[in-house]
């Protein structure tokens, strides 16, 4: 209750005052970072927002580091006291703290998206002075600050005539699927190798079994035989006969697995799919997993995601799952159901999952052959 | 019955609002929810130079319409490589000039079909405050100066809350309570949210399929009833509670949305639909159907004693809207994702998806085409008219047609 108290209070100081008296941005950046799901805290937060919006410029760093240790939600609405403030203060004319931008900038243990933030507003202050440090970005954290050093390689590149080498350094940086795509794409043309399946970290040789049933779309819920055990010697009564696994493996660039191929263009039917993911050290990662049928992701015997739509669209990184991967030996079990709908774009029973970190950057097993994909 | 007498003190206040609302246009497809506004006489019948007021750049993408409050026309977007920065942007409905701009990082998921964009949904508005939904499942509450008032991430709450082709449904306003449809093949869900926090007033599971429909609401004995449309059909909800009042069950189109005329919802089901609730609640009373009549993507409008659509051949139909019966057709230049509007002049106001508008004669006893500008950028937004004047948004660029001067 007192808090609620002090983050009202400043509620009452008329504009102008907060310039006289600069808000302490502590306190109602805790109240923020309170906020929960599902609404709780809306209203302390909105409190706690007006304060800071009367707040001065020398409260925008406090604001942008504490994105970094934010929820979701509370991030944002530190976001939006910073662009009311920076408003109001371009509106004024009042210098702004380009160094200090600059500085939080250059830290990259900050949250990405407030460094890009940051960045944006420096952009605003003097942008012929920031335009210089994008090359510096080319290894950034910050997928949307590389984008940028990326897209300056690519004209470089361009400009030089199609320099591969340019390219190829562009590629090792890139990290949006657009600009990876294109990159690929010119080196191509200049008959260059490009190993996109192992850029992007696709998990390209599984083992699979099915098909199972997914009668009415019911096969979704049934617990089948190799989600309480995989055991790839064993066999199962499947949909109309004995079901075994087998080998399954993909040179897809992009990674796609594709059941149709060992078991044909079924449908009502649910398959799943099992890798062996060896790592060297317990870390964090991110399964990223595009798909168009219902399927459900278990990492190590745990349940990660599962989703029932269908044939909706799929798209690479279509759904990215943190996961925690342990020291040695990772499993992932996907189970992957086909439903009734026979129009021609529900044909496809197929995923593309790969392991990255936050970023996007490819984690490759230890136990991953060389030259595994083409 | 009793149900519908318990949200009496609503609809009282739903009347107070809704007197300055039908000046200005504060939600998808209008004052009403049926692309009619009673007011903007002055509104002039031609698009083109002579009444191109001004035009403003945008920073991002969008199909939603521009919503107008006062002196301020407001609208969503959203911009980047993934399409997951948010914007509320708000300019003068004088100059055109960019009063303020908000954005915000997208929580939930941002994949959508190329053709549509996270920014589909309609702002809306209660005058003082603008509640933006977009297709990441992010709800946000500003002020008119754009100051945040709430957020909810309806994606971190139900995560598995979307549609890999993208989502649609525009939020509306009840009373005191923001309905949204949240409808997908697989967590499905209406809401209603409260007002001022943001937070959950009501949740109710829906069916489970795709669905990009909007709410309408509609008066029934004094009340106002929210319409919520899926595939199943259509049912009406009391704002407040979302609790069920009546269900018409025999499936309706999951793209083009209803559109109510008093009493009456007229809904894309079986060709065309017509039907008033029963006071008993259950199945409501059915006063016509056209099979034939079939609206595609466009929602019908509806302007007292007529009501309009188009079909997927570009064909615009006028009807009777008591007995559905068609009174005349013409043929415009397609294809339309934006529906019609139309205002007290006696027009009808379109755009197709190549940016080409259309003002259409609605007064005689057929339609005439009297004038057309093309814009030249892609347009799947429906219009919005307030203060005789008229906003469209294209890809890239929000415009305002009105009488020199105004």
């Amino acid at each position: 209750m007192i808090a609620r108290l002090l983050a009202l209070c400043p509620a009452l100081i008329l504009p102008g005052q907060a310039l006289s008296n600069p808000v302490d941005p502590a306190q109602h950046i805790a109240i923020i970072q309170a906020v929960g799901s599902k609404g709780a805290g809306n209203p302390e937060a909105a409190a706690a927002f007006q304060a800071l919006s009367g707040a001065t410029a020398s409260s925008i760093l406090p604001l942008l580091r504490a994105i970094e240790e934010s929820n979701p939600i509370a991030r944002n609405w530190l976001r939006s006291a910073v662009e009311v403030i920076i408003e109001r203060e371009l509106a004024a004319k009042n210098p702004l703290p380009f160094e200090e931008l600059e500085k939080f900038l250059a830290d990259r243990t900050q949250a990405p998206e407030a460094r890009r933030l940051a960045f944006d507003l420096m952009l605003a202050i003097d942008r012929e002075t920031s335009e210089k440090l994008i090359p510096g970005f080319i290894d950034d954290p910050s997928t949307e600050l590389r984008r940028d050093a990326v897209a300056l390689l690519m004209t470089s590149s361009r400009k030089a005539g199609e320099d591969a080498t340019t390219y190829r350094k562009a590629l090792d940086a890139a990290r949006d699927v657009d600009q990876i795509k294109e990159i690929a794409k010119a080196l191509a043309e200049l008959k260059e190798k490009v190993d996109l399946s192992r850029h992007f970290g696709f998990l390209t040789n599984w083992q699979v079994i099915g098909p199972f049933h997914n009668s009415e779309r019911k096969g979704f819920a049934e617990v089948f035989p190799p989600e309480k055990e995989v055991d790839l010697k064993a066999s199962y009564e499947g949909k109309e006969s004995e079901v075994t696994w087998q080998a399954l493996s993909t040179d897809d660039p992009y990674g796609k697995v594709d059941f149709n191929k060992p078991y044909g263009k079924l449908k009502e039917v649910t398959g799943y799919a099992y890798h062996e993911f060896d790592t060297g050290e317990a870390r964090p990662a991110e399964l990223r997993l595009g798909c168009k049928n219902a399927w459900k992701i278990w990492l190590n015997g745990k349940l990660v995601f599962e989703r029932d739509e269908y044939h909706r669209g799929q798209r690479i990184d279509q759904y990215k799952m943190p996961v925690e991967l342990r020291k040695g030996t990772n499993s992932i079990l996907l189970k992957l159901c086909q439903n009734e709908q026979k129009q021609d774009w529900t044909v496809q029973w197929e995923f593309q999952l790969r392991v990255c970190d936050a970023t996007g950057t490819a984690i490759l097993a230890t136990n991953r052959p060389e030259g595994e994909t083409k | 019955m009793n149900r519908l007498l318990s949200i009496s003190l609503l609809g009282a206040t739903l009347l107070f609002f809704s007197g300055s609302a039908r000046a200005e246009w504060h939600r998808f497809r209008g004052p009403d929810g049926n692309g009619y506004t009673s007011g903007s006489k002055e509104l002039p019948p031609e698009l083109g130079e002579n009444t191109l007021a001004w035009k403003a750049t945008l920073p991002g993408r969008g199909l939603g319409s521009p919503i107008v409050v006062g002196d301020r026309v407001i609208l969503s977007a959203a911009s980047g490589p993934h399409q997951d920065k948010l914007q509320i942007l708000c300019f003068s409905t004088r100059d055109g000039s960019e009063i303020w701009r908000r954005s915000f990082w997208a929580t939930g998921r941002t994949m959508c079909h190329k053709k549509t964009c996270v920014a589909a949904p309609t702002p809306t508005t209660d005058g003082k405050h603008i509640y933006a939904l977009w297709s990441s499942n992010d709800l946000i509450c500003v002020d008119l100066e754009g100051n945040l008032r709430w957020m909810r991430g309806l994606t971190l709450d139900y995560p598995n809350a979307s549609n890999s082709l993208g989502m649609s449904s525009s939020p509306l306003i009840a009373g005191n309570t923001l309905v949204a449809q949240i409808e997908n093949d697989s967590e499905s869900f209406a809401a209603g949210f409260d007002l001022d926090s943001g937070a959950n007033k009501w949740k109710i599971a829906r069916p489970k399929m795709a669905n990009w429909t909007s709410p309408v609401t509609m008066k029934f004995g004094g009340q106002t009833i929210v319409a919520l449309q899926s595939g199943k059909g259509v049912m009406g909800v009391a704002p407040s509670t979302g609790s069920e009042l009546w269900n018409f069950s025999k499936g309706a189109s999951t793209i083009p949305s209803g559109a109510a005329a008093g009493d009456t919802l007229i809904v894309p089901s079986s060709g065309l639909t017509a039907f008033r609730p029963n006071a008993k609640g259950g199945e409501p009373v059915s006063l016509w159907n056209q099979k034939t009549q079939k609206p595609a993507t466009a929602s019908p409008l509806v302007t007292g004693d007529r009501f309009y659509f188009v079909n997927s051949a570009g064909v615009l139909t006028a009807a009777d809207r008591k007995t559905g019966d068609r009174l005349w057709r013409i043929r415009l230049k397609g294809p339309f994702s934006g529906s019609p509007v139309a205002c007290q002049n006696g027009h009808l106001y379109l755009f197709n998806e190549e940016g080409l508008g259309q003002v259409v004669r609605l007064s005689g006893d057929e339609g005439e085409v009297v004038s057309e500008f093309e814009l030249e950028e892609t347009i799947l937004a429906t219009p919005s008219i307030a203060q005789d004047s008229l906003y469209v948004r294209s890809d890239q660029t929000l415009w305002k047609f009105a009488k020199k001067g105004n």
